[in-house]
């Protein structure tokens, strides 16, 4: 496969995680895309330098060819499915604890008052 | 820069979103047991990535302006880095908009969240209020 047809894979398995797996449905969030706004100023600044100065290199056989701020498009669908991919986690693992976390209290309450 | 032109980007992202924490106080690495935990799936998905894309010569990696210390399967030692790096930056940018604007990311609110909070928010504080009384 080429870069790009990996991007598109990860892509499309990173939103079905979201949707579908986890359901933190990240992509459909106003919070989320105002953070995205954000991480992708600072993404296009970084990668410009990283592949600007060359520290990273693509083979033109593996990617489609069209570059923003030096960087390969694909690079946007790899940074974006990082983030949701990343983002998604972080509710999954919050919501998990949060909960937990009440419900913790809510059973020591009720022993509590049973005593 | 040259050897340290990657890993000072790296350094520059913490520190950029260093007033995140320590300003804002968006608490994600006071909570650094679930920020590993978040990480994982993306530092196996997008490391594994890496390791075949460098196998497939999809990209390669300047010696001059790297450490140039490669790990098993030829990945440098600051893209790994990079993935953990980046997902932390993420983390905290949904935190700052999360707390500037009060706006629901899925998933409740922890009690030792309202203290500081800007907007994280009259109505959130409601009903942790409402869910504490109808306990």
């Amino acid at each position: 496969m080429t870069y790009s047809q990996v991007a598109v894979v990860v892509l499309v398995a990173v939103l079905v995680v979201d949707l579908v797996v986890l359901r933190t449905r990240m992509v459909t969030r106003p919070v989320f895309w105002v953070a995205y706004a954000i991480v992708i100023v600072f993404q296009l600044l970084m990668n410009g330098v990283l592949t600007g100065l060359d520290v990273v290199t693509y083979d033109p056989d593996a990617i489609w060819g069209p570059r923003i701020a030096y960087a390969p498009v694909e690079d946007l669908l790899f940074g974006f499915a990082l983030v949701v991919l990343t983002l998604a986690s972080w509710a999954a693992v919050n919501r998990r604890a949060n909960t937990a976390r009440r419900r913790g209290l809510d059973t020591r309450t009720r022993r509590s008052s049973t005593r | 820069m040259g050897h340290l032109t990657y890993l000072s980007l790296l350094v520059g992202c913490l520190v950029v979103t260093a007033p995140l924490e320590l300003l804002l106080g968006v608490r994600v690495y006071a909570r650094w047991r679930r920020l590993l935990l978040a990480v994982v799936p993306e530092f196996v998905v997008f490391v594994g990535w890496v390791l075949y894309a460098i196998a497939a010569g999809h990209w390669d990696y300047s010696a001059s302006r790297t450490l140039d210390v490669r790990l098993p399967g030829g990945i440098p030692v600051e893209e790994v880095l990079f993935f953990l790096v980046v997902p932390v930056c993420a983390v905290l940018a949904l935190e700052a908009v999360r707390k500037v604007t009060g706006w629901d990311a899925g998933y409740p609110v922890p009690p030792d969240d309202g203290a500081g909070s800007i907007a994280a928010s009259a109505s959130e504080r409601a009903a942790d209020r409402r869910a504490e009384s109808g306990r």
